[in-house]
């Protein structure tokens, strides 16, 4: 419990690749009867969000079991895990859209949240070009608004109509409309769908990078680990709690992600580590064999 | 040509197509046009109200649009019953409720046509006070809420997560609409009011790049069709309201033909 959320652990445990990932399997019992236990409880003091013992049932269905997270600065934590999850609903409570039964959440003082949502569905009946679309995030300079388009590779959509992008077009404006905030933190909620594999390997390329550059911390959805393991500093795997957490390596390898995500998966995403170093030449190839369906 | 009346007709016309302008995108933003319909509908019951306690009209109106934003909240915090069903209930229960009203209150001579399409040539100077002050008031709120509205009309979870306060935002929005369909119903009647709020929007949509520009053009195509709505009305003698929004309708027609033949946009 400790050594995941302690800030730099994840890069010690990278270089020496010997930390297994940890097991939370026995939250609802340290929540129900040792809430005043002090080690896992306390906050994360350095940390852009950090939560405890978060609580959530809807219709009778708890949805968030007792759930920890930390996420620190210039950190990029990816959740993943199964559809129904809960991984949404996290989100959603750290972003401060829905509240959570019972639990406590920190958030740094003045920290400025960038959100890139799940579906973006727009709207024709409301005219709006790529640039007031992007000035709605914050009351930016022009200036700031073309460099935050250029920072993400959408510089010439500038003027276009939103209704007349791409799906990654509008994904890499969704990006630049978050940039332009200045954020403390970028949450990305699943930001692929509708984009091809190409794409997606790109985007989250272009959102290591922006992170390097930037610095801010980094909270990733996604479905699917070994297309974001290369970007992620630490995967939390979540199922309604936290099943296990770690380097990504180490979270593939964890018996509970083989149970959630079948062997398949876990088999694909050694054979896809195996291969790490042709990253670049396979980042076109279509897994089929490792990806979950998508319903 | 400078009658009195007809200066007035003008007068309360090119107000309200201003305010209703900019207003009515939202309202077809936001999807709402039926909410407003049921909101105009019921606006009779103030009309009865009013006539039965001989209070001020337009006043009367707001009280009842209000109450009916109230009681939309309350109802739709069920769910088996669609939000739409829900309107077209409420929009024609309110309209039976304020037509026996009405006919209780004033006998069968009441001129029912006059609340159900306006009688813009009948607005006094009180009239045209409550058109200009009350419009004021209603421009003046929806552009301190213009960006975060807009923000939320475009994405709500997005704009909430960027911290826009939604529901202060879509609550003030809501009051306007109550105020704007208040002052619309002693000019164009419960039956058009929606038609003056989105008519000029929808025409101005296929023209537009910005949302304000969709604002602009649709206060301009308001005010040409108050001008010659009211000058067909005058030489041909036709009913005021309805020959307003007959010219809204043609100004919509030819908008929206472009679009219609290329298939898309």
């Amino acid at each position: 419990m400790d050594g995941p959320n302690a800030p730099g652990a994840p890069l010690l445990q990278a270089l020496t690749g010997r930390t297994p990932a940890h097991h939370h399997h026995d939250h609802d019992d340290a929540h129900d009867h040792h809430d005043h236990a002090a080690i896992p409880r306390t906050h994360d003091a350095n940390a852009l969000i950090s939560a405890r013992g978060l609580w959530l049932a809807r219709s009778g269905r708890a949805i968030l079991q007792g759930v920890d997270i930390d996420i620190g600065a210039g950190e990029i934590v990816t959740l993943i895990g199964p559809n129904g999850a809960g991984k949404t609903t996290l989100v959603r409570v750290l972003l401060g859209l829905e509240r959570s039964d019972r639990g406590a959440m920190v958030r740094k003082d003045g920290l400025v949240i960038g959100y890139v949502p799940q579906r973006f569905e727009v709207d024709r009946a409301i005219p709006l070009t790529v640039e007031r679309f992007v000035a709605l995030g914050r009351r930016a300079e022009a200036e700031e608004i073309e460099r935050a388009l250029t920072e993400v590779g959408a510089g010439a959509l500038g003027e276009r109509q939103l209704a007349e992008l791409s799906g990654g077009e509008l994904q890499r404006v969704l990006l630049a409309r978050s940039l332009v905030r200045s954020p403390g933190l970028l949450v990305l909620d699943e930001p692929v769908r509708g984009v091809d594999y190409v794409g997606e390997a790109e985007l989250y390329t272009l959102i290591g990078r922006l992170r390097t550059e930037r610095g801010f911390g980094v909270l990733l959805v996604s479905h699917d680990l070994h297309v974001v393991m290369a970007q992620s500093d630490r995967v939390i795997c979540l199922n309604r709690h936290v099943c296990c957490s770690g380097v990504p390596q180490s979270v593939a390898q964890h018996p509970e992600y083989a149970r959630l995500f079948g062997p398949q998966a876990a088999r694909a995403f050694g054979l896809y580590h195996h291969q790490h170093d042709h990253r670049h030449d396979l980042a076109g190839e279509p897994h089929p064999q490792a990806r979950e369906p998508r319903t | 040509m400078a009658e009195p009346f007809l200066m007035r007709a003008l007068l309360a016309g090119l107000g309200l197509a201003v305010v209703a302008a900019p207003l009515g995108c939202f309202v077809v933003w936001r999807r709402m046009a039926y909410y407003g319909e049921t909101m105009a509908q019921a606006g009779l019951i103030g009309i009865a109200a009013g006539l039965a306690l001989s209070l001020n009209l337009t006043a009367s109106v707001l009280a009842v649009t209000l109450a009916v934003s109230v009681l939309l909240v309350v109802l739709s915090r069920q769910q088996v019953v669609p939000f739409d069903t829900l309107l077209g209930l409420l929009a024609h229960a309110a309209l039976a409720v304020g037509v026996i009203a009405a006919s209780l209150v004033r006998g069968p001579q009441l001129d029912l046509m006059a609340f159900l399409f306006g009688d813009i040539f009948a607005i006094t100077r009180a009239d045209l006070q409550w058109i200009y002050v009350g419009g004021a008031v209603a421009l003046g709120a929806l552009v301190f809420v213009w960006r975060p509205l807009l923000a939320l009309s475009v994405h709500e979870e997005l704009a909430a997560a960027e911290g826009v306060a939604t529901e202060r935002v879509k609550l003030i929005f809501v009051l306007v609409l109550a105020l704007v369909v208040a002052i619309a119903i002693k000019i164009v009647g419960v039956l058009l009011t929606i038609a003056f709020l989105i008519m000029p929007a929808a025409a101005a949509r296929p023209l537009s790049e910005t949302p304000e520009q969709m604002a602009l053009f649709a206060a301009i195509f308001g005010a040409l069709s108050v001008a010659i709505g009211l000058f067909l009305s005058i030489s041909f003698d036709t009913p005021g309201g309805p020959s307003i929004v007959l010219m809204l309708a043609v100004f919509f027609a030819v908008s929206i033909l472009p679009s219609v033949l290329k298939g898309r946009r």
